[in-house]
């Protein structure tokens, strides 16, 4: 199990860096897919498959293709590389570091916690989940589904045609 | 326009019934038309095993026919060539020397005769013009080829063999009805 | 650890494969067969005993061919578009429940390879990855019939997903689990949940056609104005697994659905017949392909009757038709069970 953590986490690593360093963006946005399906692959070590599957048939399996349905349409295969000057240069480079900073301090103190409760390896099924889902969080569940539906409406209002 | 056959249907815009618009009875129907053909008896013949029953009159290669005593018939007039409306068969003449009486019933033979069976098009017509009888269409299939070269039939093809018993039998086409048309000269194409 | 169980896995999961290939590889032979013989034509009878070998001699002939990479296409993702195609076509058998247990030497063997707790959700999660196969294939060939190819692929796959998404949710409000098994077992004799989900097993099984990319959705490869669509570019035994990806989703996806609405292995009257447990299994198991090859018959003998869609129309349909039913079907489902059972 141990062996297989280490393994999907070096995967997931090495992918997400390649999605940032490569100049396609066709392979960035494969390089990603490669990631979501390591986290899925993360999901199940944690014994929650429901949230595995559930990872591979939205984030890959849906709002993937859509990313690289746009880049297929938009062809945005050539390479552009924007002039940036000295300043813009540094400020980057202060900005990182700075956010390079608080992520260290932030994940040296993660080390030291301490679970709150015991792992119940039945947490991640499909009943639990919807258990908790239907009955501790219903209000934040509902609101939510609420939300995305203006936001479908939303959509379509912008898609339709002035008359 | 007025309309030749009764077949064709007249297309027409009008608003969908609402058993129309769910598209549902048709594709049943469809496939069930479908399904009638899958257990309906097949069209296809199968080719090398069986053959496909000529029509007695069927038009064929061509043969140069022989007389009685195994003299070929041809003179060479070039009749069948102005009547070929594919303009296929070509034809040299060569007059008869002494000694091959045996050999060419009339004192002018072809010595070369072609038909390019690619540009035949198995009309009859060299048959009707021809004076001598010499000419005929058989039930016989031109045989397919990988180039285009050996579509060109020459004499060694087209003459029959002096055996009387590999001669090739004619009879079959030339029925009654195919007599007396090619008596009747006023459809001949080559008055 | 159980050795003998992993063994037994092991040798059922190359089964299963060797299964799946073969039919897949007859399922071309039998969808030359129907299309001749619903064309009044009589189809491969050559190769052998009623052209029985055409199958194997055509994968010779896609060995044999010569193998293109066109010089503007990306290499590494041209290679990459027929593996995703057939790794995920294959992997969806593996949470299909073939048959009941058998009993061999006091030890209980399932045949299923994984019973997964979320089964029906890792079809659909293998379902929505296969497309990968066919966009990054058609990308990769730079060809722009194989691009328009794969983007039909895409934007059908996505809207179809959704109404058979719905379609499940109805059947699972009343089988109540997410398991294949359970829903299986739900269905014992002849509780085939047909009877009970009419409209929702006509609303899958139209979204089924269109994700298998099976005529009359087979815009993706629309001979008629993309040339092959997004297998344009592809030779040898490369096209060769696209061709195969869609058999063995054809049969993947017949399987499925005799899984959720024909009762899979279960068949009528199996209690009254008194044979030996392992008899049984093994008749139920028989009974299920029985099952996927009607399904099969089925999805050819509706390719060479109904023309293909046009885009619009396929869009039309999936959105304005399919979706609105779907819902209406939980709707209504939800109602039932309020009314009935909770009285």
């Amino acid at each position: 199990m141990v062996f297989l953590f280490y393994f999907l986490s070096a995967i997931m690593v090495i992918s997400a860096l390649l999605v940032v360093s490569t100049r396609s963006p066709i392979n960035s946005v494969i390089y990603l897919i490669v990631c979501f399906i390591t986290m899925a692959g993360h999901y199940i070590l944690l014994n929650a498959q429901f949230l595995a599957v559930v990872q591979i048939i939205v984030y890959t399996g849906a709002i993937m293709v859509l990313f690289l349905f746009v880049i297929m349409l938009l062809n945005l295969n050539k390479i552009t590389v924007p002039t940036k000057t000295s300043l813009t240069r540094i400020a980057a480079l202060i900005t990182g570091g700075l956010f390079f900073l608080v992520l260290i301090a932030a994940t040296r103190l993660t080390f030291e916690i301490h679970p709150r409760y015991a792992f119940d390896s039945k947490i991640g099924l499909v009943s639990e989940v919807g258990k908790t889902l239907f009955g501790e969080f219903l209000l934040p569940f509902e609101l939510s589904s609420v939300i995305f539906i203006s936001s479908m409406v939303g959509a379509v209002m912008f898609g339709k045609k002035d008359k | 326009m007025q309309a030749l056959t009764n077949r064709s249907k007249i297309a027409s815009n009008k608003k969908m019934s609402f058993m129309e618009r769910i598209y549902f009875p048709a594709i049943v129907k469809g496939m069930f038309i479908t399904i009638r053909h899958f257990f309906g008896k097949k069209a296809t013949i199968n080719y090398p095993e069986q053959t496909r029953e000529f029509s007695q009159i069927y038009r064929g290669m061509h043969v140069l026919k022989r007389d009685d005593e195994g003299r070929e018939r041809c003179t060479a007039c070039g009749l069948c060539a102005v009547a070929c409306p594919a303009e296929a068969i070509t034809m040299v003449a060569a007059e008869r020397k002494s000694g091959e009486e045996n050999l060419y019933r009339e004192e002018k033979y072809a010595e070369v005769y072609e038909i390019n069976m690619l540009r035949c098009i198995f009309c009859g017509d060299c048959e009707e013009a021809c004076p001598k009888e010499a000419i005929f269409l058989t039930d016989r299939i031109v045989e397919s080829e990988y180039e285009r070269l050996p579509f060109i039939y020459g004499k060694d093809r087209l003459v029959e063999p002096v055996d009387l018993n590999l001669r090739i039998d004619i009879s079959a086409r030339q029925t009654e009805n195919v007599l007396k048309f090619k008596q009747n000269k006023r459809f001949a194409h080559n008055k | 650890m159980d050795w003998t169980l992993y063994i037994y896995k092991t040798i059922f999961l190359f089964i299963i494969f060797l299964i799946t290939l073969v039919i897949a590889m007859y399922s071309t032979y039998g969808e030359r067969k129907v299309a001749a013989f619903m064309q009044d034509r009589r189809g491969p009878n050559r190769a052998g005993l009623f052209g029985l070998l055409q199958p194997i001699a055509d994968g010779l002939k896609m060995f044999m061919k010569e193998e293109i990479i066109p010089l503007t296409a990306n290499r590494a993702l041209f290679i990459l578009g027929p593996s995703i195609a057939m790794t995920t076509a294959m992997l969806t058998g593996v949470v299909i429940p073939w048959g009941g247990t058998l009993t061999i030497g006091g030890r209980e063997f399932s045949m299923q390879i994984a019973d997964l707790n979320i089964g029906i959700l890792y079809v659909f999660a293998m379902v929505s990855i296969g497309v990968y196969g066919i966009m990054i294939g058609g990308w990769a060939s730079n060809n722009k019939y194989a691009l328009l190819g794969s983007i039909r692929a895409a934007s059908q796959m996505i809207s179809y997903e959704i109404a058979m998404g719905m379609t499940i949710v109805a059947l699972i409000l009343s089988t109540g689990t997410l398991s294949l098994h359970e829903i299986v077992e739900h269905q014992h004799g002849i509780h085939w949940n047909i009877f009970y989900q009419p409209l929702g097993f006509l609303i899958f099984i139209v979204c089924a056609f269109a994700e298998t990319n099976r005529a009359p959705f087979d815009l993706p490869e629309c001979e008629t104005e993309l040339i092959g669509g997004y297998h344009t570019e592809y030779s040898s035994m490369k096209l060769g697994f696209y061709l195969f990806a869609e058999y063995i989703n054809m049969f993947i996806s017949s399987a499925v659905i005799a899984t959720l609405y024909f009762g899979g292995f279960n068949m009528p009257f199996i209690d009254q017949l008194g044979l030996s447990p392992n008899l049984l299994t093994l008749l139920g198991s028989a009974f299920f392909f029985l099952k996927i090859f009607g399904l099969i018959f089925l999805f050819m003998w509706i390719r060479w009757t109904l023309p293909r869609f046009r885009y619009d129309q396929l869009m039309n349909l999936g959105w304005k038709k399919l979706m609105p039913l779907a819902i209406f079907n939980i709707l209504a489902t939800g109602a039932y069970y309020y009314f009935t059972e909770f009285n």
